[in-house]
């Protein structure tokens, strides 16, 4: 690989990065800050791409990114609804969501499971027009991704400082200190999985666009993949205010496509990607893990060298 | 005003592991009043202090509430009237957040959509002062890096930073060390003369249940056994307690913790 291959390639993992920034970002607002695991990221990334295209064909550019955002508040508000008032587990309830609006976004495609936006007018084409003939005419892709990503974490930033926001921080933190303020965690739950899912939809529409093109698998393994990327992310950043974990998610996110563009140059087949992603998300969780009981482990084999059966402590 | 009327509550119900953990129990509470509870392990006390808190909703009877009926009523809301203490001093902060940003949370003042201002900054800086622990100048560190002491302080402030009609203290310093727990129990005294509050407080520590407060119930099988205040109460000794608990329930007082107490203190005299 020489330099001159370098730029495109940067080019398309800071693209891909940052629009999968968008959902690590809403993982950073349910996962990290609402300690919900939302599992129904994944059916509605691909409801949010659904929605965008078929309003983006019906000829509404700008309409579509709303319609998308406001279908993602929507699956956001019945997940937690779900968890919050009908004592399904919470789980469960992103499962249960996402099989639902399998179904579902096949319907909203017009019961198709693949849509095409070759000759659809889109915002990524509006900005192609009016960037043609310039330098950075290539750049369009980046740009409105590099604006939606700013713009989220901007928000981020100011509205997990407000009141609203730090009652959601706390009820990941400690529901039962949220309770004695006053504040019913069943709301804050529900607030914040209806921003963190209006993200990820905003997510799935802006790819389904930039692409031309939305199926129904768009979304599958999102939250895998979203995951991992907020862990890289967090490993890079784990001190540092709001405002600086929200932008360690999305360098997580330009990091993980990076390498994962990296390793398709060296021959990776592009069917990898989840199964790094899984990887990935698995080393993160059990690492920490198994550092903590190192000390454990090392005694127990010191015990075993010394003809001692260590079994039983290790496993107390 | 708090009244309890003939509260009752089952757990497990038609279970064999059914327990009553509070048997058609009855109380009433004035204003101002600082009452100190005691009795053995599985007594009833912290379970009344969840029914009063509305940690469950209860099989029977009526809770009053300065003439609101609470008996119903969720426990985030009723925690707008009700402050509330627990033994594990992690329990009342949010351990990732800063002492401001939890301090702001249980001020609950302003809109949801409202940043936390030099104003209210101020404010907290002059109440934390008052605990003479250095941490108005630790606002914007994390709650996690206090030691139990600190953080039951601040616990105990944020309670009682919008002065409740009712304070409940469950052995809110048992799992502190000496000096911390002493002086938690001092701003404790404090905080509740200022603010004129009344105030129920579970404690193991008979000394400090004859010491602290105007009335000192005993629990048993989920009901009070013994309640006495004024003069009763001001010529008590802790024998005399242990006494009147033998004399009523039948057997000895069975608090571990409690006993070990009483042989230390009774050493030390």
């Amino acid at each position: 690989m020489n330099l001159a291959d370098m730029g495109p390639l940067l080019q398309t993992a800071l693209e891909l990065g940052l629009f999968s920034a968008l959902t690590v970002l809403a993982l950073y607002l349910s996962y990290s800050m609402l300690n919900v695991c939302d599992l129904s990221t994944d059916g509605c990334f691909t409801m949010g791409a659904c929605v965008g295209a078929v309003v983006a064909i019906s000829g509404h550019p700008f309409l579509s990114i709303i319609a998308a955002m406001a279908v993602g508040v929507l699956s956001g508000f019945i997940v937690a609804i779900l968890q919050t008032k009908m004592g399904v587990e919470s789980l469960l309830a992103g499962i249960i969501v996402n099989t639902g609006w399998y179904s579902l976004n096949i319907a909203i495609m017009g019961n198709a499971s693949l849509l095409n936006m070759n000759k659809t007018e889109t915002v990524f084409t509006k900005l192609k027009d009016i960037l043609a003939g310039t330098f950075i005419s290539d750049a369009y892709r980046l740009i409105i991704a590099l604006i939606a990503v700013t713009l989220v974490v901007i928000f981020l930033s100011l509205f997990l400082r407000t009141r609203l926001g730090l009652a959601i921080r706390a009820t990941g933190n400690n529901p039962d200190m949220v309770k004695s303020s006053s504040i019913n965690p069943a709301f804050t739950t529900i607030v914040g999985l209806c921003i963190s899912n209006s993200f990820t939809a905003l997510g799935g529409c802006l790819l389904a666009q930039s692409q031309k093109s939305v199926n129904i698998d768009i979304g599958s393994g999102m939250v895998t993949i979203a995951l991992a990327s907020l862990l890289i992310g967090e490993a890079v950043m784990s001190k540092g205010g709001i405002t600086l974990r929200a932008v360690g998610a999305v360098v997580g996110a330009f990091i993980f496509r990076l390498v994962y563009t990296i390793a398709l140059r060296f021959h990776m087949p592009a069917y990898m990607l989840k199964l790094v992603s899984s990887i990935i998300v698995i080393v993160a969780i059990s690492g920490p893990y198994f550092r903590k009981r190192l000390p454990l482990i090392k005694r127990s084999l010191n015990l075993k060298k010394q003809g001692i059966d260590g079994e039983g402590s290790a496993d107390a | 005003m708090l009244k309890l009327s003939h509260v009752s509550k089952t757990f497990n119900p038609g279970t064999v592991n059914a327990k009553q953990a509070l048997c058609d129990l009855s109380l009433t509470v004035d204003d101002g009043d600082f009452i100190t509870i005691i009795g053995a392990n599985g007594a009833g006390k912290s379970t009344l202090f969840n029914a009063i808190a509305g940690s469950f909703i209860t099989d029977s009877g009526q809770i009053i509430l300065d003439d609101t009926d609470i008996t119903l009523m969720p426990e985030h809301e009723r925690a707008r009237r009700i402050g509330r203490l627990f033994q594990d001093p992690m329990r009342g902060t949010a351990a990732g957040m800063t002492i401001e940003e939890n301090l702001t949370l249980a001020a609950g003042k302003g809109g949801w959509l409202s940043h936390i201002d030099r104003r209210q900054r101020e404010e907290f800086r002059e109440i934390l002062s008052r605990l003479d622990m250095g941490l108005e100048d630790r606002m914007k560190q994390p709650m996690g890096l206090l030691s139990g002491g600190q953080r039951q302080a601040v616990t105990l402030l944020m309670a009682t930073i919008n002065p409740p009609s009712l304070l409940l203290l469950d052995e809110h310093t048992a799992a502190l060390d000496p000096a911390a727990a002493d002086k938690v129990l001092k701003i404790t005294r404090e905080v509740v003369e200022k603010e004129n509050l009344t105030c129920l407080m579970i404690t193991h520590n008979m000394q400090s249940a004859l010491e602290l407060g105007n009335r000192t119930l005993m629990m048993d099988g989920g009901d009070i056994i013994l309640d006495v205040s004024g003069e009763d109460r001001d010529a008590m000794t802790m024998q005399d307690l242990l006494d009147r608990f033998k004399n009523i329930s039948g057997k000895a007082l069975d608090n571990d913790r409690m006993l070990l107490m009483h042989e230390k203190e009774g050493g030390k005299q």
